[in-house]
């Protein structure tokens, strides 16, 4: 592998609230090579987004990088004054994000946009920057780029638009692009158009990539290495291979069989992990999966594991492991959603708890 | 009891919304559409945003008056049905949302809401009814006690389940599901998609289960339809559509979607379609689909006559295509 291009150490960010301080990242480190492509995944808060806001010091109001380190090329992001944090976004490290359409200035043409991103770091010069816009667009497969240039975003479709927020994240040539969510928006065909867009880019520019995702398939396409975040810490991570073959965290492995996947025929039912996600305000004592987890031991409720190595790269979170777990738990866990004969246990109680109360306003 | 293996038939269904201002025209979001839905299966429908898909479901529900043709629900014509009429077949078929935060009245409690539907079709007495609400509480998973509580105190895959027990509130024979799981974060989706069978087998419910991930399609459903710009141009079985597809369109759809499985996507080969889904106001000449499609004969054939939906591939399988299954 390549030479260390990030380098994140025990972060954590936190955001001040009336009801309590959230602790969003809570002591994540990990780090990305040049040219790598890593995977972010988690559900929805779990804190993967704020740790890629926080490499740019984008956090927003009231959250706070409260400690940890964050190493671009030996340069400590979390130290940077205004004007090299300035020069840094955008030339160092560039961010895609969700949504095209509110990520573009709707006022302004589109190639004038990108434009602004690269002559605002004075790499390029104005009539530079005006030609390298079209070859920009160009790259990223705009069909017409000489005129669509002229045009506003609303003028591009949703496929259009990320592909002009994928161009000016290029303009200033960054050695690492983060893509948060970068397809979730897009109807399927766009999406597999994206993604080989991104691949290619990878391949010829060898500019490396951190995707944030909760789609795991994506990761399977995209990336050489993945990282799993609950909670606001990272739980397990390794090559996306070994990974995916065998995960050892209980959040990894249930996440990875709670989604149908296209190419199968439906044989179990989907594995749902019970409950919803902690409150970070107040997570739960010992490991933060714990209330959820279906192989959960009693070390797990007061204690929380460190990552430790369980193969070569591959690091978890977890007392147990799923190697450790007997075949029947895991057939358990399988069968633990609302069956059907517990939807008929439910519905006779129901039915008896009426009666019940029928007999007592009877009397 | 009627034996008719088909509860829902929808024949030649056109919806077209008229463009106001200079240059009229209409948007034709639903352009010729023959389906059938058999009792007791679920049907997939798929497509990408604009193929029509949400607009079909309204027409499906009476929802929006169709410009022509015909819907019939359990043996009667429901196209021109109103007033009291029309809410009997209403009570029959029900339908639940893709954002549970929007579907749910915010100002409403909880045990109002389904009590709501009890009220409008006047079921059982007062006494009745409350107790009603309490068993879907439960049917659905969340604790009996929780009507007094406002949509805002639950989490989106439990307000989900508030939308479900909503719908089965006036026991439906039919229920229509819009992206029902598509908001949801993927291990409530799951309990989600779990339920949705569960009820299923409990109450011989009949689904039309419509979305655009095509995992989730292929996991729930008996038989897929695949919509393509108004128009459907595939039906098949679940494992028929996706190991023999006859349609380049679902073959592209299908090789487009990511498997969560590194071994199989590096060998995998997307089929990558050109371009992105024309404008239904003016739909492509021919087979709508001729502009996009890697194996269309332009000019020629593809760009001239509509193919229409014929027999191919396996039993039960239709495909609208001049060179279907040759891709």
């Amino acid at each position: 592998m390549g030479q260390t291009l990030l380098q994140i150490e025990d972060l954590h960010t936190q955001f001040f609230t009336s009801r309590g301080v959230v602790r969003a990242v809570d002591g994540v480190s990990l780090h990305i090579d040049a040219g790598e492509t890593l995977g972010v995944v988690g559900e929805s808060g779990c804190g993967k987004t704020i740790t890629a806001l926080s490499v740019l010091r984008l956090v927003p109001e009231p959250g706070k990088i409260t400690s940890g380190r964050i190493l671009f090329r030996g340069r400590d992001v979390t130290k940077m004054e205004d004007e090299e944090i300035r020069d840094f976004r955008g030339s160092d490290v560039a961010m895609i994000f969700q949504d095209p359409m509110t990520s573009l200035n709707p006022v302004t043409k589109v190639g004038f946009q990108i434009e602004e991103a690269m002559t605002a770091h004075n790499r390029f010069s104005a009539s530079l920057a005006k030609t390298r816009v079209v070859e920009l667009l160009k790259r990223v497969r705009v069909p017409a780029a000489e005129t669509r240039v002229k045009d506003y975003p609303h003028q591009f479709s949703g496929g259009m638009r990320q592909r002009a927020m994928i161009a000016m994240g290029l303009a200033n040539e960054p050695s690492l692009l983060i893509a948060d969510e970068p397809t979730t928006a897009l109807d399927v065909t766009v999406q597999a158009q994206i993604i080989q867009l991104m691949k290619q880019l990878n391949r010829e520019l060898g500019t490396a990539m951190m995707l944030i995702t909760h789609n795991m398939a994506l990761v399977a396409s995209l990336c050489q290495r993945v990282v799993v975040m609950y909670a606001g810490r990272i739980v397990e991570e390794g090559p996306v291979e070994q990974i995916f073959r065998s995960p050892q965290h209980p959040y990894t492995w249930s996440l990875l069989r709670s989604v149908p996947r296209v190419d199968e025929a439906r044989k179990d039912r989907l594995v749902s992990i019970r409950g919803l996600p902690p409150d970070l305000t107040n997570p739960p004592p010992g490991c933060k999966f714990h209330p959820r987890c279906p192989f959960v031991v009693d070390r797990c409720r007061v204690e929380e594991p460190s990552l430790g190595e369980v193969a070569l790269n591959q690091v978890a979170r977890c007392w147990v492991l799923m190697r450790n777990v007997k075949e029947e738990d895991v057939a358990a866990a399988k069968a633990s959603a609302l069956s059907i004969e517990a939807a008929q246990k439910l519905k006779a109680d129901a039915e008896a708890a009426a009666a019940e109360v029928d007999s007592v306003a009877g009397s | 009891m009627t034996a008719d293996p088909i509860l829902l038939r929808v024949a030649g269904a056109f919806k077209h919304f008229p463009i106001s201002g200079f240059g009229g025209g209409a948007v034709r979001a639903v352009d010729g559409v023959d389906l059938e839905i058999r009792r007791g299966e679920t049907l997939g429908l798929v497509g990408e945003s604009g193929c029509g898909k949400s607009t079909l479901a309204r027409l499906i529900t009476a929802l929006l008056p169709a410009t022509a043709g015909k819907i019939v629900f359990d043996g009667q014509d429901i196209t021109r049905l109103k007033g009291w009429r029309l809410r009997r077949v209403r009570r029959k078929m029900q339908m639940i949302f893709q954002d549970p935060f929007a579907s749910l009245d915010p100002r409403m409690t909880v045990g109002d809401i389904l009590q709501e539907p009890l009220d409008n079709f006047a079921i059982g007495s007062m006494r009745d009814r409350r107790r009603r609400v309490q068993e879907l509480l439960r049917l659905v998973g969340l604790n009996p006690n929780f009507t007094n509580r406002y949509p805002h105190e639950f989490s989106g895959g439990q307000r989900q389940r508030i939308g479900i027990a909503r719908a089965l509130a006036v026991n439906p024979s039919f229920i229509v599901c819009d992206e029902a799981v598509s908001a949801l974060d993927v291990s409530i989706q799951a309990q989600i998609i779990n339920l949705l069978q569960d009820l299923q087998k409990e109450f011989q419910l009949t689904y039309l289960f419509i979305a655009h991930d095509l995992a989730v399609v292929r996991h729930l459903s008996d038989r897929i339809a695949v919509m393509y710009l108004g128009k459907v141009v595939e039906t098949a079985g679940r494992n028929d559509i996706y190991e023999r597809p006859q349609h380049p369109y679902t073959k592209a759809l299908l090789s487009s979607i990511p498997v969560p499985d590194p071994a199989v996507e590096r060998e995998r080969a997307p089929i990558s379609l050109k371009g992105e889904i024309p404008s239904p106001v003016n739909p492509p000449s021919g087979c709508r689909f001729h502009p996009r499609c890697p194996i269309a004969r332009v000019p020629g054939i593809c760009s001239e006559q509509e193919p229409p939906l014929e027999p191919h591939g396996a039993r039960d399988q239709v495909a609208a295509c001049h060179f279907a299954g040759q891709a």
